[in-house]
């Protein structure tokens, strides 16, 4: 039920939910035709997962970034969907094909620089009436640096203290331009920092949402607490409802010291979904998806990343290497590497060896179960749950087809999350912020 | 006298005006492409263009524009001082690709001390320096462009491999002020290579114009120092190896028209250019775009056409065809294929 306004008449928690393009890994599945012929480059492939997107009333469309292809044993990696636009610029066209959706883009705050970001985001902010958002990432490492004329340099705390300036320099520019101000004094702006240190006049008048959404997604304690200090949306990979639970609480918590709101920062894990038309069709569908995401390939080199050491010569479906890996080795490179190796060759080869399984078998048994599984309405209550239970505030869905992977969800789910009073049923707003319920920044 | 490249080309730039909105550009690009222009230039520059006077990034205004077109080019000015080469090559390769082919990027330098002090990174530095850089810049860029072989994606089921690796290429490109190593994150655009303009005005640029442009830029309305120019850029292309009919020389010229009658005389006065051989056809800067787009197009093309120098329609789908320029060869495949020869 919904009153004129467009927003559910009830004291349910709004859900947020937000379109991913699919990404450049193996999540991405583009062997299975025909559905998986999609171009990840091709603009029209853009176009339809955004007007899907629209169609569907998200609040978010949001687009991940690459700096330099990764790299395993000394060579471009060429088993997962390769290639991809730079973000503004396709996000600059999507605003002439679609009306209300939210348009974020994330780029890296190491390789680039306030003032021109900044005008870029703003630009993209005017183009679009207002629905621009700035996914910050950092990254240090000399491999993406290579690409750039700065290099790769920053330790790992030096990471989110630019970050963070970048952010707080970004607003001081995006706030230079005050409503009525003398000609003279418009853009005028000198920031003398630690990490930047510029002065004159930005070009671009303050946009329709003030600041551009600021989207962060880092998980260690420095990313929780950038977030609680500087973000209005976090992307997370909590995946579980306890673990989402404990990082929205953890998160939630922050914000006071930070003189904040709960409601001004919204949490958004990144999921994905598997729809049947019975419990038992999307589970089978799931292992399907799984089976062909761990191509024997695949398997073998998401081993070599652990094990350190060239497994070409094994069978992958064959039993795991007993040989012992080396885990000073790095065969990859422009990848998160795991945290602990040690402990993921162990819980593996106990779990090969409990079930029987192969190396194939292995992985797909061991990694990347996805978040939702089951008919429509299964799905809808879980995700519902999740968001009046305070483990989220709402999705980052991350479709495993280009450029149809949304498709079923706007049509089967989107509909019984608007049933549930929970979703909205249009748009009232024309800004990402109002999409968001998020305020417009003094 | 050098051969004219015919027919007559036509750009026109859609700056100016206030306010700076998304329609206000879409509306000046189709009125642009009804004139059947090859393309339109947005100017850009890091800083304010006068005191108090905002302006959008201009690559992002030219993407929002595609996909309201379906053929005129677009052509936004962008730096090559203070900015990431790579930035920059994967910007112009996306624009390339939401317009499906008709993208163009005019390189410009950024030599005021105030400019850079808005980046912060390093002190403005003399022009023919910066220039020097920009050709650096826009040979990095079009290797990157070349990193990806346009078959590098097979999408091989039966290996598992996605791409075949053999035709991605790194650049290693080295320079006094950056290097590059790629490839490029971007597949090569539909082009090959979006079309290279710059503004061969100042001296210091023809020697990047005359290595690197598709398109030469003069600011003149005075014919002879045009025709000097021109032949200076095709004698110095020819220098560099290069075909100089594959450098298209443009007139840029400010218009300023009051009446239908102002837009006649420009066609008699474009005409006569052409006869003359003095360029090979012109870059029209509106003074009032709303105004004056509306009079080239309804007053001065129609002229022209009339006389057989103007397009009616485009033929083609891609700048490139547009302007009569070949999709460029891979450098890269060139050499792989050479190699296995």
């Amino acid at each position: 039920m919904t009153d004129t306004s467009g927003t559910p008449r009830t004291s349910r928690k709004p859900i947020h939910l937000a379109a991913h393009f699919p990404g450049v890994n193996n999540t991405t599945v583009w062997t299975a035709a025909p559905q998986a012929l999609g171009s990840q480059i091709d603009f029209a492939s853009f176009t339809h997962l955004a007007q899907t997107a629209e169609r569907g009333l998200f609040d978010f469309f949001f687009l991940a970034e690459g700096l330099r292809l990764r790299e395993h044993q000394g060579r471009v990696h060429d088993l997962d969907v390769l290639g991809r636009p730079e973000a503004i610029t396709v996000l600059s066209a999507l605003a002439a094909v679609t009306e209300r959706l939210g348009l974020a883009a994330t780029v890296n705050a190491t390789f680039n620089e306030p003032y021109e970001l900044a005008r870029r985001l703003a630009s993209l902010d005017h183009l679009s009436g207002g629905r621009a958002a700035w996914n910050v990432v950092t990254s240090s490492d000399a491999f993406t640096g290579e690409n750039f004329r700065r290099g790769g340099f920053l330790d790992r705390a030096d990471r989110y203290t630019r970050a963070a300036e970048f952010v707080a320099t970004a607003r001081e520019l995006w706030d230079s331009w005050p409503p009525g101000a003398e000609r003279a004094r418009a853009g005028a702006f000198a920031h003398h920092g630690r990490h930047f240190d510029i002065e004159g006049h930005f070009s671009v008048e303050r946009g329709p949402q003030g600041h551009p959404v600021v989207i962060q997604a880092g998980d260690s304690s420095e990313g929780r607490e950038f977030a609680a200090a500087t973000a209005d949306v976090v992307f997370t990979r909590h995946g579980t409802l306890e673990a989402g639970r404990r990082f929205y609480a953890d998160v939630k918590g922050r914000l006071a010291a930070h003189g904040r709101r709960p409601a001004d920062l919204k949490i958004m894990p990144g999921v994905t979904f598997v729809l049947g038309d019975t419990a038992a069709e999307a589970q089978e569908k799931a292992a399907e998806i799984r089976h062909q995401q761990i191509s024997p390939q695949t398997a073998l080199l998401t081993l070599e990343q652990i094990w350190g050491v060239d497994l070409s010569r094994y069978d992958p479906d064959g039993p795991l290497p007993d040989i012992e890996p080396d885990y000073d080795a790095q065969l990859s490179q422009g990848r998160v590497r795991h945290a602990d190796p040690r402990a993921v060759v162990a819980s593996w080869r106990a779990l090969a060896e409990e079930k029987g399984l192969s190396i194939r078998q292995t992985v797909i048994e061991a990694t990347g179960r996805q978040s939702f599984i089951g008919t429509p309405a299964a799905v809808a209550e879980e995700m519902d749950t999740f968001v009046q239970t305070d483990a989220a505030d709402g999705f980052i869905l991350v479709p495993h087809l280009t450029p149809g992977g949304l498709d079923d969800f706007v049509e089967q789910v989107v509909p019984l999350l608007q049933e549930r009073g929970s979703f909205r049923t249009r748009y009232t707003g024309s800004t990402l912020r109002a999409h968001l319920g998020l305020a417009q920044p003094s | 006298m050098p051969p004219l490249n015919r027919p007559l080309r036509l750009a026109v730039a859609i700056d100016g005006g206030a306010p700076q909105t998304a329609s206000a550009f879409v509306d000046r690009a189709h009125l642009a492409e009804r004139g059947a222009f090859d393309f339109v230039t947005l100017d850009d520059s890091l800083g304010q263009p006068a005191p108090g006077v905002a302006r959008l990034d201009a690559l992002a205004v030219l993407a929002r524009v595609a996909p309201t077109t379906d053929r005129i080019g677009l052509v936004p000015t962008v730096t090559t001082t203070h900015t990431e080469p790579f930035h920059v090559s994967t910007q112009v390769a996306t624009l390339d690709w939401v317009s499906r082919g008709r993208a163009g990027w005019i390189v410009e330098v950024s030599a005021t001390e105030a400019e850079a002090r808005l980046v912060g990174r390093r002190p403005a530095a003399p022009a023919p320096e910066l220039w020097h850089e920009a050709g650096e810049v826009v040979d990095v860029v079009t290797r990157l462009f070349d990193s990806w072989e346009d078959d590098a994606e097979i999408r091989d089921v039966a290996t598992g491999r996605f791409v075949d690796r053999d035709k991605l290429h790194y650049v290693d490109f080295e320079s006094a002020t950056f290097s590059v190593r790629g490839p490029s994150i971007v597949p090569r655009p539909p082009q090959g290579h979006p079309v290279t303009v710059i503004d061969a005005t100042p001296s210091h640029a023809r020697a990047a114009a005359a290595r690197h442009a598709d398109v030469a830029l003069i600011r003149t309305d005075d014919p002879d120092v045009v025709r000097t120019v021109r032949a200076d850029l095709r004698e110095r292309a020819r220098a560099c190896g290069r075909e100089p009919d594959r450098l298209i020389v443009l007139a840029s010229l400010p218009v300023d028209l009051d009446a239908s009658a102002d837009a006649v005389a420009l066609a008699e006065f474009a005409a006569s250019w052409h006869t003359d051989g003095v360029a090979d056809g012109f870059h029209f800067r509106p003074r009032n775009p709303e105004r004056d787009l509306r009079l080239l197009v309804d007053g001065t093309v129609p002229v022209l056409q009339h006389r057989g120098l103007a397009r009616h329609f485009y033929p083609g789908a891609t700048l490139r065809e547009h302007l009569g320029l070949p999709r460029p060869a891979n450098r890269y495949a060139l050499a792989r294929e050479a190699s296995a020869r």
